[in-house]
């Protein structure tokens, strides 16, 4: 079904191109001969690999700062209650906002994607991860202490992994943006990558053929992402958290 | 010199402070559990009868008075008295294994799943070792939580209405299994419930709480050995003494 979807969407695309003998938008066969070309000149996968790479390391970080960040704010609820108005406030402003400011610190250099990436990726991971927190059933925090836990092991132990199939939840999410983000990123900050292949198409020689080419591996590969993403929370220490119970 | 109570509750008191007003939980308890003694705390929903394991527990810090146990008072939550909620309190995130191993960390790694074999199978989850908590049925997940419990070796066990979401089959087969473990392994057990039946079929001693502000109403002994006959003339005599003790009429 989903394979049938797929092609009936690439026939109506080459009926709407010759029916309307545009000679701007590109036919599905145009654009599989233009990723031959990328192919051919050895840049496809370069650029792939560069998105993919700048999306990685703005991410990494995000995971890395934004889960203690809301693992404690969703233990400390007078943290939360003090950060949250900022966080709220931080969190509306799309990364592609701070554009010029990543470009004033950062300049034209791989740090300014990467730090969009980040402020993307940063706010559902520390939302989703002191949400989670906050929702752990009393019940769980009570038998731990019950068994002598120390808070830190408490944290470890209970608090954690009751909350990780949010936290999942959350990066997943966080993945979306990212990709969404890093294709933005590239069309002002750096000269290579898939957003930087949609823009300078259009700027040297209007080939259009290129832009849809770039737009198709950019959503090829954001479904690739969110399929592994997924697959995490088939894992089975974290399924009870996605499936309602029967019992 | 006679021997302490395990447990000895004194002139405890519980209030909660709602907007403006305060409410009486409980008044003035005094109540003496004997080492190796299950006692059942039997009163109407709502009574504050969860409040009193809580306190005894030491999740809950009560209004006035004490509770000593072992002649010491209760300060908080320790691993030698351990809670067991209705199934809900297993953790999902663990399998069988995981959970009754949970209160284990201290031991080393042998001893550790030595105590796991041992008391998996003392409840009857052999072959589950390593099925998760959503795999396995409601009467095998309270199993669960009452091995993971076990597996620490507590001297008492404060039970809430254990088996109060279980259908009433599996929850008479979970009243003989509690009483073949409880042979198995002597410890003092509070076992809080709303079921009449049920405090007739399990406790050595019944206490009976009013309505809120909750006091004890009365203490009834339950002199009938184990097995006990539910047709037997004493055990309708007792389940009648607590139905009217509790306020309700012998027929519907």
């Amino acid at each position: 079904m989903p394979v049938g979807a797929a092609a009936l969407a690439v026939l109506l695309w080459a009926l709407a191109v010759r029916l309307t003998h545009t000679t701007v938008f590109p036919s599905p066969l145009k654009v599989v001969s233009g990723l031959q070309e990328l192919a051919g000149r050895g840049v496809l996968w370069r650029y792939v690999g560069d998105s993919l790479r700048r999306v990685a390391s703005g991410y990494f970080l995000a995971l890395v700062l934004g889960i203690p960040t809301g693992l404690a704010l969703g233990w400390h609820p007078n943290l939360a209650s003090a950060f949250n108005p900022v966080i709220q406030m931080a969190r509306p402003i799309s990364p592609l906002a701070w554009m010029p400011l990543a470009i004033l610190w950062f300049g034209v250099s791989e740090a300014a994607p990467g730090f969009l990436i980040f402020l993307g990726a940063f706010f559902p991971i520390v939302v989703a991860a002191s949400n989670g927190v906050r929702s752990v059933p009393a019940m769980y925090l009570q038998a731990g202490r019950n068994f002598g836990l120390s808070t830190p092991r408490l944290l470890a132990r209970v608090v954690f992994p009751a909350a990780l199939p949010q936290i999942l939840v959350g990066l997943r999410i966080a993945l979306g943006i990212a990709w969404l983000v890093v294709v933005a990123a590239e069309m002002i900050a750096v000269d290579s990558g898939l957003g930087y292949l949609i823009i300078d198409s259009r700027n040297a020689g209007k080939r259009y053929d290129l832009v849809v080419a770039g737009m198709l591996l950019i959503g090829a590969i954001g479904l690739v992402l969110d399929l592994l993403a997924r697959r995490l929370e088939k894992l089975r220490s974290v399924r009870w958290g996605f499936q309602a119970e029967t019992a | 010199m006679t021997p302490s109570p395990k447990v000895n509750i004194r002139s405890l008191s519980m209030l909660f402070p709602t907007d403006g007003s305060v409410i009486e939980v409980l008044s003035s308890i005094d109540l003496e559990v004997e080492d190796g003694e299950l006692v059942c705390i039997l009163g109407p929903s709502g009574c504050g009868k969860s409040t009193l394991l809580n306190v005894v527990g030491g999740f809950l810090k009560a209004s006035a008075g004490t509770v000593l146990i072992d002649g010491q008072e209760v300060a908080g939550p320790d691993p030698r008295r351990i809670f067991v909620f209705q199934e809900r309190g297993v953790f999902p995130w663990l399998t069988v294994e995981g959970n009754v191993g949970f209160g284990l960390f201290r031991l080393d790694a042998r001893e550790r799943a030595e105590r796991i074999a041992h008391y998996v199978k003392l409840v009857g989850l052999s072959g589950f070792e390593n099925a998760y908590p959503q795999e396995l049925s409601g009467g095998m997940k309270q199993r669960l939580e009452v091995a993971r419990a076990l597996a620490v070796n507590p001297d008492v066990l404060f039970l809430d209405e254990p088996f109060g979401a279980l259908d009433s089959i599996t929850r008479l087969i979970m009243r003989s299994e509690l009483l073949r473990i409880r042979r198995a392994e002597k410890k003092t057990v509070l076992f809080v419930t709303h079921d009449i039946d049920e405090s007739v079929q399990l406790a050595d001693r019944v206490v009976v709480m009013s309505t809120r502000p909750a006091t004890i109403r009365r203490i009834v002994d339950i002199d009938m050995p184990h097995p006990r006959d539910l047709s037997a003339p004493r055990y309708i005599e007792l389940r009648d003494l607590l139905l009217e003790e509790i306020g309700l009429a012998h027929k519907i």
